[in-house]
């Protein structure tokens, strides 16, 4: 039971420190780090809140919660269900339904990153597949294919031995050579570090609790964090005005062309635009994150992991 | 490019040039210049139709093959999926920036306006 308790505190803990990451201005200053600290505390959420529930439900074992997973398989084996023997006191019924409540969830958090992954998957070869049909390309602008039409867009296409920068011929125009070469840098930045990959169980998250709208609140956080990453790693070798620029002209240029219809599910954003949090962090440059609070998060992300998964072993 | 890729591109030029439906024969003749086998331009149709860009109809003995849309609304779906409007935006690509509201883009344009001062 003291493992029970200590796990669901973690659970409720990660939900307090995600409503406090999202809130917080630190991660301007430091994306990588954030998107790590964003990624421990979802891991962290997942495995305490399935061990709280397990924990509690293999608690008369008293094996913790790896012995006592082993324990009622063994059981289940060798003298049928264990759990219908548990479920005639008022007391164990309730047992039983945190393990059939931590199976559940566990079943959910796996359907939703396969469908998510699928969807990608799905999502990428038709998107592919008509790339190679209707785009071309141009000398100017070596290893990006280019998509005739007016709007401005520039995006990349993930994959493992295929990935693809696009831009359009709108974007094209409206941008000079140089913020080209900081949008290009920006894009490959993206594909270098496989950011699709970081943004993938997230994506899941939110497909997993469609309704829950903290999901997406969590979901946008990180996508945001992710092309400020992308635009400290172009940075490097562009100036940041010329990158603010590039944005400033996309949003300025690209918005007449496209169908209306869908216009609303990406205009529902929260308090700041998140492309104008991106220009201003250009634009007004911040100091980075200092190193010790750095390492202050990222020795706080591994602690959280491994007290988390310590305590699925604690046998009380 | 690869070869096949390559093909598929040169057929669907020529279906989407045409208006009605053709046959393997006539799209292998419209690109004789390329000296094509007929099962070549079979198979590239067949691809294509399995991708679901090409649609074909049976008209007595042959098929007759047609664009399942026009070049522009593949470059539209294309740019529906690069703007993150299809509705559940996820991580199939990145963007630079995703479309914009009219009060976000107002305020970029009045920013831009302002930086762009000293340059002219």
């Amino acid at each position: 039971m003291v493992s029970a308790a200590l796990l669901a505190t973690i659970a409720v803990g990660c939900l307090f420190a995600a409503a406090r990451l999202r809130r917080a201005s630190w991660p301007l200053r430091g994306p990588h780090v954030a998107v790590v600290a964003w990624q421990a505390l979802g891991l962290a959420w997942g495995i305490s809140t399935i061990g709280a529930l397990l924990a509690f439900g293999l608690a008369p074992y008293e094996q913790g919660v790896f012995g006592g997973l082993s324990a009622l398989a063994v059981d289940a084996a060798t003298h049928g269900l264990y759990l219908s023997g548990l479920a005639e006191t008022p007391f164990g019924a309730t047992q039983v339904v945190a393990i059939v409540a931590a199976v559940a969830l566990t079943l959910l958090l796996f359907w939703g990153l396969s469908t998510s992954f699928l969807h990608v998957l799905r999502t990428r070869r038709r998107h592919r597949d008509l790339l190679s049909l209707v785009a071309r390309d141009d000398p100017d602008v070596p290893g990006a294919r280019i998509l005739d039409h007016p709007a401005a867009a520039a995006y990349c296409l993930p994959g493992v031995l295929n990935s693809q920068i696009v831009i359009s011929a709108g974007a094209l125009a409206v941008l000079d050579r140089s913020e080209l070469a900081a949008v290009l840098a920006h894009e490959h930045a993206h594909l270098r570090q496989r950011h699709d990959l970081v943004l993938l169980p997230f994506s899941s998250l939110k497909r997993a609790f469609p309704r829950v709208g903290l999901m997406v609140g969590y979901y946008n956080a990180v996508a945001l964090l992710i092309e400020m990453c992308a635009d400290d790693e172009a940075r490097r070798e562009h100036s940041p005005k010329e990158l603010a620029m590039a944005l400033l002209r996309f949003g300025t240029a690209g918005t007449a062309p496209v169908p209306a219809g869908a216009l609303a599910a990406a205009a529902a954003h929260t308090d700041q635009p998140e492309v104008v949090t991106r220009v201003s962090r250009l634009l007004n440059p911040v100091a980075q994150l200092s190193r010790g609070a750095t390492v202050a998060v990222l020795a706080s992300a591994v602690t959280l992991m491994t007290t988390t998964v310590g305590l699925w072993h604690l046998p009380m | 490019m690869n070869r096949l890729g390559d093909l598929e591109r040169a057929v669907m030029d020529v279906l989407w040039e045409r208006i009605e439906p053709m046959t393997v024969r006539e799209v292998g003749r419209a690109l004789s210049d390329r000296d094509l086998a007929h099962t070549t331009v079979m198979t590239v149709l067949d691809r294509l139709a399995k991708k679901g860009v090409v649609e074909r109809t049976r008209e007595g003995r042959a098929w007759r093959y047609r664009p399942a849309a026009s070049r522009e609304n593949y470059v539209s779906e294309l740019m529906f999926d690069a703007l993150g409007q299809t509705g559940d935006p996820d991580a199939a690509l990145a963007a630079f920036v995703r479309s914009m509201s009219g009060t976000e883009a107002e305020a970029l344009r009045r920013a831009l306006a302002e930086i762009d001062q000293p340059r002219t």
